[in-house]
């Protein structure tokens, strides 16, 4: 069976090392069946893009706690778009206060999962966006 | 509602509770040894005799952002407001060794905390508060020496005498590498700085507190409560024995040794937590390091209550959480105290949150009358069950760390972080079953919340800052700069105790980022192996 399991890249931008969520989050991907890579802490929009790249993922999941989602994000989603990566699905949490939230939709990142996300929702989350890609291996 | 009877029931850590304790749970259990007096050995029931009769709790509320200047307005406001001790948060550049225009401080400068570049940003910080009239606490870890020795500069420029001065500096490495990740030097050198800024301040500073040893870091990573007790306390008999092995003796530095924990939801459990602490610590200093100044023998403690249990579903619930997590730190007879912020998961706190958490304390030392009566909750059954537990299972791990040659061994083998690890994916499972209720969150959701009002960060700090850095390098004697600097490289290579050579880099206004990048070039970085 040439089963292609969905590929995810959880990363940490930014200086904070809260790596509770991003670790989890990580966990509970992986136990749903995901190829999971995490990048590790203090990475920056280069290394997480080329990591993303590298690793031919499907997904990218940014936790951020530091209060510099607003310079990091944008960041993140012009290299993607500079390496034409405009697929990949890019999905974050953290502390991301909600006047935040429509300004990083508009950009391109596709949620934002508040603290108290449940994990179910989460990977429903991205198998659902990821479906029409793996339609039939993941069925 | 209906509980599930079938499962066991279990503190919030997962730790069982029976439903009902009684006599028969205190086997074996001696009230002489292992309770004493309130302010005797082994200061299970507190480290004073008449603990808030004498003095009540310092209210300390973590305070920064923005610049110093906007941070020192907010320390103004708390001191005016009745606070009675400051607590000084940090940006993150402030807390890796990088100035605020180092490209990878974008977007970071004042945001968790305040920038701190050079002594003129200490300086800034605490214009018109005297230095010896107040207690200040400053979490900084991994370049501690740097911020420290800017704030006894700060003092020496209001003419103050360090001999004066009282604080703490949490400078606890070890949680770094375990849980907070704030790191930047590998653990054996970070270890000698810690050493070095002990012995400079018993010589020095004596009033000074020299390590916070921090659980509270541990806690929010996603430890259990006795996974917390266990890896502090063990922490603290690490600094103890490289302080000893370099020469120190151990009654002249562990009086000034310090703990921070966390209090989260369980109030029960959390209260025997610090119980237990007190007494492991007792025994510790006593037996295994024969510690005779009975001040050595003290577990001092600062809390905080969980950062982590507030929910940012109905923030207003968080009121509630974070005054049944104060009280439990008051009835376990906590020295100091913060409360957090009903706003905390959303940003940092207003103004008005912040007073909200501080007026919690005030009510529960002035009208809860839980204040009259030393350790009241001692003798429940219960809880000296609870406090028998936890110092037991708390051995347990010191036996596991002994046997791996101590903790910078077990951290380097990933042991603490992995433990931790894992308790923090059991609970976010057991979250996600229903098994443990959180308010607002898993269960009682509303259908629409109603929003509360976050704290902005200033979008011009980032550009204030730097403009200030570029005219401090204009003005600064340069030449000076770098001597001290080169100076302070070739301490860093010798045996020499590196504050002295610091504090004169920092007199020359040299900045944070060049002071942890010329530590760099001998210590190295540490690089965490990323694993999940």
């Amino acid at each position: 069976m040439s089963e292609k399991k969905i590929r995810v890249l959880v990363a940490k931008p930014g200086l904070d090392g809260h790596d509770r969520g991003a670790k989890v989050i990580a966990r509970a991907l992986r136990d749903a069946g995901m190829e999971v890579i995490y990048t590790g802490l203090r990475q920056t929009p280069e290394q997480i893009v080329h990591a993303a790249l590298q690793e031919d993922v499907d997904a990218i999941g940014l936790s951020i706690l530091s209060g510099a989602h607003m310079h990091l994000f944008p960041r993140i989603i012009d290299l993607l778009h500079e390496k034409k990566m405009d697929d990949v699905l890019v999905f974050a949490g953290g502390i991301i206060p909600e006047r935040d939230t429509a300004r990083l939709k508009e950009i391109g990142i596709a949620e934002i999962f508040p603290p108290g996300s449940s994990l179910q929702e989460i990977v429903d989350f991205v198998k659902t966006h990821l479906l029409r890609d793996f339609e039939s291996s993941i069925l | 509602m209906k509980l599930n009877s079938e499962r066991p029931i279990t503190t919030i850590s997962g730790h069982p509770v029976k439903e009902l304790y009684t006599p028969q749970d205190l086997t074996g259990f001696d009230p002489d040894r292992d309770l004493g007096l309130p302010g005797d050995f082994p200061f299970t029931r507190g480290v004073y005799p008449n603990m808030y009769r004498g003095r009540l709790w310092t209210m300390r509320q973590f305070a920064g952002f923005g610049t110093a200047e906007d941070t020192n307005e907010r320390f103004k406001y708390l001191l005016r407001e009745g606070q009675t001790g400051l607590s000084v948060a940090f940006d993150y550049p402030t807390l890796l060794g990088y100035d605020s225009d180092n490209p990878l401080s974008q977007g970071e400068v004042g945001q968790c905390g305040v920038a701190i570049d050079s002594l003129a940003d200490m300086e800034a910080l605490f214009d018109g508060i005297r230095l010896d009239q107040v207690t200040t606490s400053m979490t900084t870890n991994a370049p501690a020496s740097i911020i420290w020795s800017m704030y006894l500069a700060a003092a020496e420029k209001q003419g103050v005498h360090w001999e004066n001065l009282s604080g703490t500096i949490q400078n606890d490495i070890l949680k770094e590498y375990i849980a907070q990740k704030t790191y930047i030097y590998p653990p054996r050198p970070a270890m000698r700085i810690v050493t070095d800024i002990i012995s400079f301040a018993t010589r020095h500073v004596p009033r000074w507190n020299t390590v916070s040893i921090s659980g509270y870091h541990i806690r929010e990573a996603g430890s259990t409560a006795i996974q917390e007790l266990a890896f502090t306390l063990r922490d603290g008999i690490e600094y103890v024995d490289y302080c000893v092995r370099a020469g120190l003796q151990v009654d002249e530095f562990a009086p000034r040794l310090s703990f921070f924990f966390d209090i989260h939801n369980d109030f029960f459990e959390e209260i025997a937590k610090l119980r237990a602490a007190r007494r492991i610590w007792a025994r510790v200093m006593r037996d295994r390091f024969h510690a005779r100044n009975p001040h050595s023998l003290l577990c001092r403690i600062h809390s905080q209550t969980a950062g982590v249990s507030l929910t940012a579903q109905q923030p207003y619930n968080n009121v509630i959480r974070v005054a049944l997590q104060a009280l439990a730190a008051v009835l376990g007879g906590t020295q100091s105290l913060h409360t957090n912020s009903l706003d905390e998961t959303l940003g940092l706190p207003t103004q008005d949150s912040v007073r909200l958490a501080l007026r919690t304390q005030q009510i529960i030392a002035h009208e809860s009358g839980v204040t009259a009566t030393v350790d009241p909750l001692g003798g429940s059954y219960l809880i000296e069950s609870l406090t028998n537990e936890m110092e037991s299972a708390c051995l347990d791990y010191f036996r596991r760390i002994d046997e791996m040659g101590g903790m910078i061994e077990s951290i380097e083998r990933g042991f603490p972080q992995r433990e931790i690890q894992e308790a923090s994916y059991r609970y976010s499972r057991a979250l996600e079953r229903k098994e443990k209720l959180i308010v607002g969150m898993n269960e009682f959701v509303a259908q629409e919340e109603s929003p509360v009002e976050v704290l902005a960060i200033d979008g011009q700090v980032a550009a204030r800052q730097c403009a200030k850095l570029e005219r401090l390098r204009a003005l600064r004697d340069c030449a000076r700069v770098r001597e001290n600097l080169s100076a302070l490289k070739k301490a860093a290579q010798s045996p020499d105790n590196l504050i002295p050579f610091i504090l004169d880099c920092v007199r020359s206004y040299a900045t944070l980022g060049e002071m942890c990048d010329t530590l760099r070039t001998v210590f190295g970085e540490y690089q965490e192996p990323a694993f999940f």
